[in-house]
């Protein structure tokens, strides 16, 4: 495992006016990995990919990406560095064509031409996707919803990827399916993924280390398989 | 400190001199392609003084150093605070009254006249408050409700010799009728399209006004009101009474403080009233109100018909002082000037509006010898006054945050 | 029969330029729901920006020249200008208010309206300023139907413009972004696209549209007046939100409906109230269909 990370949070406390639902998260994601952070509704964990983004202001701490400070940059500055978010609720754009919300994943680039190249990508893994370029965003599924949000994201040719509680109201099997792709992205494009998810179980199986999040705090932190052999987070999250 | 905020100023400053640099030319070529900047020099000079002035308040405001300044400030405003926990509320009403009573004594016509255009929109600022402010729908042709009162008192003073009391109550009914009107077709309209709806209204009721002939005698106006009057009685010859028109400013002064004192008593009053807090209850979320047994409908119509009356009362005043009414003093700009004290002042906040509309007629006229200018400083006043405060002078105070803030 | 033919025609070219206008109004509303006060302004200062241009080359000997060369000439520097200027007036007046309430940022573009148009007023005078009238002359007649060359210039135009902003809007990289940054913020600047350079872009091209709208104005009526901003702003405002605010097509139809209705209203009803039918006939479709003819439903062209 290289010693640089390419996220490292230090200390970081963010909110919404005067309530810190961040209170000084650190954490660390090297290159190459599937990093899970799991916790309850309202933990913070969306408020900690947004607080990344630069979307939920920061009130104090540091966030450094690939080793440089990003806290306090401009939110669409960051995806031109490679650092990419697919927030909760997919937030596709309603009124755009699919091909369209494709398009606009790479409006920041300036390499057109490599764009037709990628789309067949994205296509090869969601053919779902082909077959409804010309459609309306807002006329797809959940689960197609889901894959024109990653799909959208891939666009950016990001090296991070943030992900936002994928599975979030989709059937069982469309699940599977979403991890599978999720796996084969950070497998083929070695693409470095920090997964965000409720559904523990799923989560940790896919990722290789994990971090618990509670009430704005990190509580553990640790390999994922232990994560799931430890009865703690079995009792609280697995169910048992 | 975050990076990236540090070059906000830096950036706001290259906008602001963008802006000034496009407008340079517009306003110094004439149309025969000469260029005269004479003129437009004086304008520049002014505007970049003041901006200038903003510059350096923004600048010791931000800078440490500034707290030199800032520390007596504190200490004073803490004074005063202090002295406002040992003052009760009531002995600060008391000052506020016996000055406004002993006001027509101490000053001279002009600013007594100043004073009762002050106290004229204090009144509509209310009046508007109620429909913006608490019931949350923006309305930008509220001052027809002034025009249809104004109107009513006019006419009849003309045709039917009514005195001004009796037409009181009748001007508000009828503006409380016209904010009906008004308000029944825009009921299911949400904010941005209500506000084009009621300016349309407005305009109509002025195009109306000024085009029924028979009835307003069009743009030319009604002339020869009649002004208030009392019973009083006198004893020159024999004990009797004689109907005495009120001509005098000061009296005129009394009458507008005491519709004054009376609307604020009434939208105090309806603030924290059942209705008030119903109408609070639809600013915040209309779906919610209705859930909860809030009657929309009528609810709607009577911040309509509230907001109307007081803006009708005030209508029968100006008309009755004036002693003359045109469409004129009905236009777009009279109601965006009205809603410019109500946010400027700070929506639902009643001290707030008091001074928001003393801000707003008082400071144009300490810029009376820069007459042609006022507008422009006025205009942009305006765009300053809200990026400083865009809660307003004094923010009313409530509980959580808006839901239109929240969208931001 | 040809009395209507006759009006229909005066009432498309009005409706055409209401269109123009309205169509600012909408892709701002669209992109940052704000009401801008200030758009008719700039419809102002394009006519007199033309006004100025116009007049230069007639002093100049060019007009008669290359009558088509400076026409066309004037108007795209009136409209880059104006694109400029409300590009200057977002980044002053608007956009450090973009988290206050929408009260605020309303009463600001009031604020800066009233600015414009007092600024117009003390450095251009307060008389009418007449537009060169070479491009007044010549019709063609089809029995008792007029159609002066003006008024097929002014369609034209219209009618060009409106087609390359559909263009702009639905097929370009830069019009997608624009729907995009209307329909998600956040979720456009997660992809790094910047919303600030977006709404001054969307701000620009409404007031090259309106500029070109102050352009025709002035030629059709033959003279700009500082105050000529407010009326025809109201108006294409109230087309936006006839069409259904935030809806491209929308604006176009509304703007082409109020045209109508307010030029058979002064034929057929009376020239003294044609500014009122405007406002009826959106109070009386805004009750039926309270968010417009286009609005929300049928949400295909909303930006």
């Amino acid at each position: 495992m290289p010693n640089q990370p390419i996220l490292e949070l230090k200390n970081v406390s963010s909110g919404y006016g005067s309530i810190d639902a961040l209170k000084g998260v650190s954490l660390k994601v090297f290159p190459g990995e599937i990093v899970t952070m799991i916790g309850a509704n309202g933990a913070g964990k969306t408020t900690t990919l947004m607080t990344i983004c630069g979307i939920v202001p920061i009130k104090a701490g540091e966030i450094y990406y690939d080793g440089k400070p990003i806290h306090g940059c401009e939110p669409d500055t960051l995806a031109p560095k490679g650092l990419c978010q697919v927030p909760e609720g997919r937030r596709i754009f309603p009124r755009l064509k699919v091909e369209d919300n494709l398009e606009m994943g790479a409006f920041f680039r300036k390499d057109r031409q490599n764009m037709e190249k990628d789309m067949d990508h994205v296509f090869d893994l969601f053919p779902v996707l082909k077959e409804r370029r010309k459609q309306l965003g807002g006329t797809l599924s959940g689960g197609e919803q889901q894959m024109l949000a990653i799909g959208r994201a891939l666009m950016s040719k990001p090296r991070l990827l943030l992900l936002d509680e994928p599975s979030l109201g989709l059937a069982p099997l469309i699940v599977k399916r979403i991890f599978e792709i999720i796996h084969e992205i950070n497998h083929r494009e070695k693409t470095t993924i920090l997964l965000v998810e409720q559904n523990a179980n799923i989560a940790l199986q896919s990722a290789s280390r994990g971090y618990v999040l509670e009430t704005g705090i990190i509580i553990m932190s640790d390999d994922a398989g232990a994560l799931l052999q430890n009865p703690k987070i079995r009792k609280a999250y697995l169910g048992e | 400190m975050i990076p990236g905020s540090k070059h906000i100023w830096k950036k706001y400053a290259i906008a602001m001199i963008w802006l000034l640099v496009l407008l340079w030319p517009l306003l110094g070529i004439h149309a025969d392609g000469t260029l005269t900047f004479s003129e437009t020099w004086s304008v520049w000079i002014w505007i970049a003084g003041v901006l200038l002035g903003l510059l350096m308040l923004v600048l010791a405001h931000r800078s440490s150093t500034s707290r030199m300044v800032r520390a007596p400030v504190a200490i004073a405003m803490e004074k005063i605070n202090r002295l406002g926990k040992v003052m009760p509320g009531k002995v600060w009403m008391v000052l506020i009254i016996s000055v406004s009573l002993l006001f027509p004594f101490l000053t001279d016509r002009y600013a007594q006249d100043v004073a009762i255009n002050v106290l004229v929109y204090v009144c509509l600022g209310l009046g508007l408050n109620i429909v913006v402010g608490l019931a949350g729908m923006l309305d930008l042709g509220y001052i027809a409700f002034y025009g249809v009162g104004a109107y009513t008192y006019a006419l009849l003073s003309i045709h039917y010799q009514f005195s001004f009391w009796l037409s009181l109550p009748i001007a508000a009914c009828f503006a409380a009728i016209a904010g009906c009107i008004i308000g029944y077709p825009t009921l299911r309209m949400r904010g941005d399209y209500l506000a084009i709806v009621t300016l349309g209204f407005g305009e109509i009721v002025r195009i109306i006004l000024n085009n029924w002939m028979e009835l307003t005698n069009g743009p030319n106006g009604i002339l020869g009101i009649n002004a208030p009057g009392l019973m009083l009685p006198q004893f020159s010859n024999g004990i009797g009474f004689e109907y005495i028109y009120l001509k005098k400013l000061h009296y005129l002064y009394y009458i507008v403080l005491l519709l004054c004192v009376f609307t604020v008593i009434a939208v105090h009053r309806l603030n924290f009233s059942r209705i008030g807090r119903a109408w609070e209850a639809i600013r915040e979320d209309e779906t919610v109100a209705e859930l909860m047994g809030v009657n929309i409908f009528r609810l709607k119509l009577l911040a309509y018909a509230m907001g109307a009356v007081f803006g009708g009362l005030a209508g029968a005043f100006f008309a009755a002082r004036m002693r003359f009414v045109s469409p004129e003093s009905f236009t777009f700009i009279e109601s965006a000037m009205v809603l410019a004290m109500v946010v400027l002042g700070g929506m639902g906040s009643i001290p707030g509006i008091i001074l928001g509309a003393m801000a707003l007629i008082v400071l144009p006229e300490l810029f009376r010898e820069v007459e042609l200018y006022r507008m422009l400083a006025f205009g942009a006043a305006m765009t300053v006054m809200m990026l400083f405060r865009p809660k307003g002078l004094i923010p009313a105070k409530r509980v959580g945050t808006r839901s239109e803030e929240r969208e931001g | 029969m040809e009395f209507f033919i006759q009006q229909t025609i005066n009432g498309l070219t009005l409706g055409g330029i209401y269109a123009l206008i309205a169509l600012g109004y909408t892709m701002v509303y669209g992109i940052i729901q704000l009401i801008n006060f200030a758009h008719g302004e700039f419809f102002a200062a394009g006519g007199y920006l033309g006004v100025i241009l116009l007049s230069f080359l007639v002093s100049r000997g060019y007009l008669e020249t290359h009558p088509w060369l400076c026409l066309g000439g004037s108007l795209v520097l009136a409209m880059a200008y104006c694109a400029a200027l409300a590009m200057a007036v977002e980044k002053v007046a608007y956009k450090p208010l973009r988290f206050a309430s929408r009260l605020s940022v309303l009463l600001s573009a009031l604020g800066m309206s009233i600015f414009l148009q007092n600024g117009l007023m003390l450095t251009q005078g307060v008389y009418d300023k007449p537009y060169p009238s070479i491009f007044s002359h010549g019709n063609i007649e089809f029995g008792n139907i007029t159609v002066s060359y003006l008024q097929i210039i002014i369609l034209v135009a219209t009618v060009s413009l409106l087609v390359l902003l559909n263009i702009l809007v639905f097929k370009t990289r830069i019009g997608k972004a624009m729907r995009a940054t209307a329909q998600d913020k956040v979720m456009t600047s997660l992809l790094g696209i910047s919303s600030n350079r977006i709404i001054s872009i969307t701000f620009a091209i409404g007031a090259a549209l309106a500029a070109a709208a102050g352009i025709m104005v002035g030629l059709y009526y033959g003279s700009v007046r500082y105050d000529m901003g407010f009326v025809p702003g109201i108006k294409a405002f109230a087309a936006a939100v006839l069409g259904g605010i935030g809806n491209i097509t929308g604006a176009m139809l509304g703007g082409l409906i109020i045209g109508m209705v307010e030029i058979y209203g002064a034929g057929y009803i009376s020239g003294q109230y044609k500014d009122v039918f405007a406002f009826i006939i959106l109070i009386g479709v805004l009750y039926f269909r309270p968010t417009g003819i286009m609005g929300e439903n049928i949400d295909d062209t909303r930006i």
